[in-house]
């Protein structure tokens, strides 16, 4: 288990590259700033845990998050034109660092 | 929303011939028969259908505790039913209300995790690249095209099946229905009104 950098309503930015190998961050929520909407404890790292063996077997423990992101974040202005946008991802902290804009 | 492509036909006939060798290996090495996957397969898609969903809808709209256990804690209030996920014990569930002002969608972008074991085997149209790209970029004109017109105002909440969670949409009540039994409502509950491409009527 590793330890929990966030709480609940934390501002927090998505790590700008995909880890190499299979990973569960996707490609569009990269370097995106969102808010913690709800915190699910410890979950193996599914990064570890899909070489099998092993590998899996240590999968390390980080805590999983689920992360709110506003659609303007994420598109752009053009989406939101249509209509309010919010995507919900599920991300392990170690996907995360705080938000670099966010006030102290 | 075109149903289906060339390119979902493609990759589907490859995984087809991906699982055939696989079984065969697993046959070759007897670690498992075909006739035990089919029997496995059968019993578990004997009890994972939409049906499971809607009943589970239909007890939230006729007892205002139960949905509010269902949104706090989806896994506990199934055990309440007798229900479970069915096909992997340590998947949590996590139920998400449509209101006056936020209707909620499901997807999975980076594969096709869907609660199985609640809503029946998925749709084409949900594993297919084209679903999982635009519900996330354009959801409205996607939500459209299934015959959904949202009101400009509300916010569309798509949630993105990432990690170990599965979820599921608890529509709205549909109005005049104050005389329906828990189990007429939950003959309003579509699949497609629980993954979010449809409300209920």
């Amino acid at each position: 288990v590793t330890a929990q950098q966030f709480q609940v309503g934390d501002r927090v930015r998505t790590r700008a590259t995909r880890a190499p190998g299979h990973t569960r961050l996707p490609q569009y929520l990269c370097g995106r700033r969102g808010r913690v909407e709800s915190v699910h404890g410890p979950v193996p790292l599914a990064d570890e845990r899909a070489h099998g063996g092993e590998r899996a077997a240590r999968a390390p423990r980080p805590v999983l998050y689920t992360v709110a992101f506003d659609g303007t974040e994420v598109w752009g202005e053009a989406v939101v034109l249509s209509g309010p946008l919010s995507i919900r991802a599920d991300l392990w902290d170690t996907y995360l660092e705080p938000d670099p804009e966010a006030s102290p | 929303m075109k149903h289906d492509s060339d390119h979902e036909h493609a990759s589907s006939s490859g995984m087809t011939a991906r699982l055939a060798a696989l079984v065969a290996t697993l046959e070759a090495k007897g670690i498992v028969s075909s006739a035990q996957i089919e029997t496995a397969l059968a019993e578990f898609l004997s009890r994972a259908r939409p049906e499971n969903g809607a009943a589970i809808v239909a007890r939230a709209w006729v007892d205002p505790d139960f949905l509010a256990r269902l949104l706090s804690d989806a896994n506990a209030a199934l055990d309440e039913l007798g229900m479970d996920m069915s096909h992997w014990a340590r998947v949590k569930l996590r139920a998400v209300a449509n209101t006056e002002t936020v209707h909620n969608v499901i997807v999975c972008t980076l594969c096709s995790c869907y609660p199985v074991g609640l809503l029946g085997p998925s749709p084409d149209w949900y594993k297919s690249p084209e679903y999982r790209a635009r519900v996330v970029r354009e959801p409205r004109a996607v939500l459209e095209e299934f015959g959904l017109r949202l009101d400009p105002a509300t916010e569309i909440r798509v949630w993105d099946s990432t990690a170990e969670l599965r979820y599921i949409v608890v529509p709205r009540r549909p109005a005049g229905t104050e005389g329906l039994t828990e189990r007429e409502l939950a003959t309003r509950v579509s699949r497609d009104a629980l993954i979010g491409t449809a409300i209920c009527q």
